[in-house]
C-alpha cells in the first residue's frame, strides 16, 4: 500500500456509556468516582459520570493498530484529553497522514462525538508492517 | 481562592524519581481480558486473545496491545525511593504524586487525565515482567472553566526483564 499525505485512515467507532466504562474500570482499575457515578461527574462539572481518557487512548490505539497491520509498528503518539466523553456520546477514532519520511508515516489523530467535535486531539507517528 | 496550589516544596521536587514498581508477569488472561474490554462490544483480534494465531505474527507469541498495563491492580513491588515517602491506600487519591514524595499534597479534590505523550520501545508480552520508574515533571497552573486548575506531569519509563525500553510516558494531571 502506498501512503500519501492526506490519506484518511479507516475509522474505529463506539457508541459509550457505563456498559464501556465499566469494562474498562475492571481491566485498569479505575473505580474513580466521576466515571461510575452521575452525581461525582456532576460534582465535578461535568454534567454526569464520564468516561476515561485512557479509554480514549486505546480506542486511538486500536484504530491504529488496525491500519498499520499486526507486523506494523506504533511507535509514538500523544493526546490531550479536552473535552469529557459523557453517556451516549458516538466516539470515533480517526487519523490523516500529515507526512511521509521513509518508512515513518506522521499523523493526526483524534477521537470525536457524534456531531463532530474533538474530545482527545493529537498527533502519533508509526510504521506500516510489511 | 487559593493564589496558587503549588508550594515550594511542589516546585523544588521537580525531576524526582519517586517510585519504582515491578509488575508480577504479564499472563494470557491479563492481556485478553484487557483486549476484550477495549474493543468491546465487538471481539478483539485474535493475536491479542489465541496463542496460535499469535504464534504466527512478527513477535512470535502473545503480545500485548501497546497501551496494555500490567500494573493496574497489583505490582510485585513497589518501592518508594525517597525517605519520607509514603504510599496510599487509595490509588486515586489526587494527592498520590506528592505523598510519594514525603510532601504535603495541595488537597484538590477533583482530579482529570489531561493528557499523555508516549514513545513505545518493546512491545509486551505473556511472561514479561516490567519495571516503571516514576519521576516528577513540573507544575503549572491557569484559570480555567472550573477554577484554578493544576497542571503536574508524571514521567515514567517502563522496561523489560532484559532491560529493552517498552515505552516512556508523560502524563498530565489536571487537579481542580
Amino acid at each position: 500500500m502506498t501512503v500519501k499525505v492526506g490519506d484518511e485512515l479507516p475509522t474505529f467507532t463506539r457508541e459509550t456509556g457505563f456498559a464501556n466504562w465499566n469494562r474498562y474500570a475492571a481491566v485498569n482499575d479505575e473505580f474513580v468516582p466521576i466515571h461510575m457515578d452521575d452525581a461525582a461527574g456532576e460534582a465535578a462539572g461535568n454534567g454526569g459520570a464520564f468516561g476515561m481518557g485512557n479509554l480514549q487512548w486505546a480506542y486511538l490505539h486500536n484504530m491504529l493498530r488496525s491500519w498499520v497491520g499486526e507486523n506494523g509498528e506504533i511507535l509514538s503518539i500523544e493526546v490531550q484529553f479536552r473535552s469529557p466523553n459523557v453517556k451516549g456520546q458516538t466516539v470515533t477514532a480517526k487519523g490523516v497522514v500529515t507526512a511521509v519520511d521513509g518508512d515513518v508515516i506522521s499523523l493526526d489523530v483524534w477521537t470525536e462525538q457524534q456531531e463532530g467535535t474533538k474530545l482527545a486531539p493529537g498527533s502519533a507517528k508509526v510504521k506500516m508492517g510489511k | 481562592m487559593a493564589d496558587s496550589n503549588i508550594s515550594e516544596a511542589m516546585k523544588a521536587a521537580v525531576g524526582t524519581e519517586t517510585s519504582r514498581s515491578t509488575s508480577y508477569p504479564i499472563s494470557e488472561s491479563d492481556i485478553r481480558k484487557w483486549a476484550m474490554a477495549v474493543y468491546w462490544p465487538e471481539k478483539a483480534p485474535a493475536v491479542f486473545t489465541d496463542p496460535a494465531a499469535a504464534s504466527k505474527t512478527v513477535h512470535g507469541r502473545l503480545v500485548a496491545p501497546e497501551e496494555f498495563n500490567p500494573f493496574a491492580w497489583s505490582a510485585a513491588s513497589n518501592e518508594l525511593l525517597l525517605k519520607g515517602g509514603a504510599s496510599s491506600r487509595d490509588g486515586n487519591n489526587p494527592d498520590n504524586s506528592e505523598l510519594a514524595l514525603g510532601i504535603p499534597g495541595p488537597g484538590l479534590k477533583f482530579m482529570l487525565n489531561g493528557g499523555m505523550i508516549c514513545e513505545y520501545g518493546v512491545r509486551m508480552g505473556v511472561g514479561d515482567v516490567i519495571t516503571s520508574t516514576n519521576s516528577i515533571g513540573e507544575y503549572s497552573e491557569r484559570e480555567g472553566r472550573l477554577g484554578l486548575m493544576l497542571f503536574s506531569r508524571g514521567v515514567s519509563t517502563w522496561v523489560n526483564q532484559n532491560g529493552e525500553m517498552v515505552k516512556r510516558t508523560s502524563s498530565t494531571l489536571i487537579r481542580y
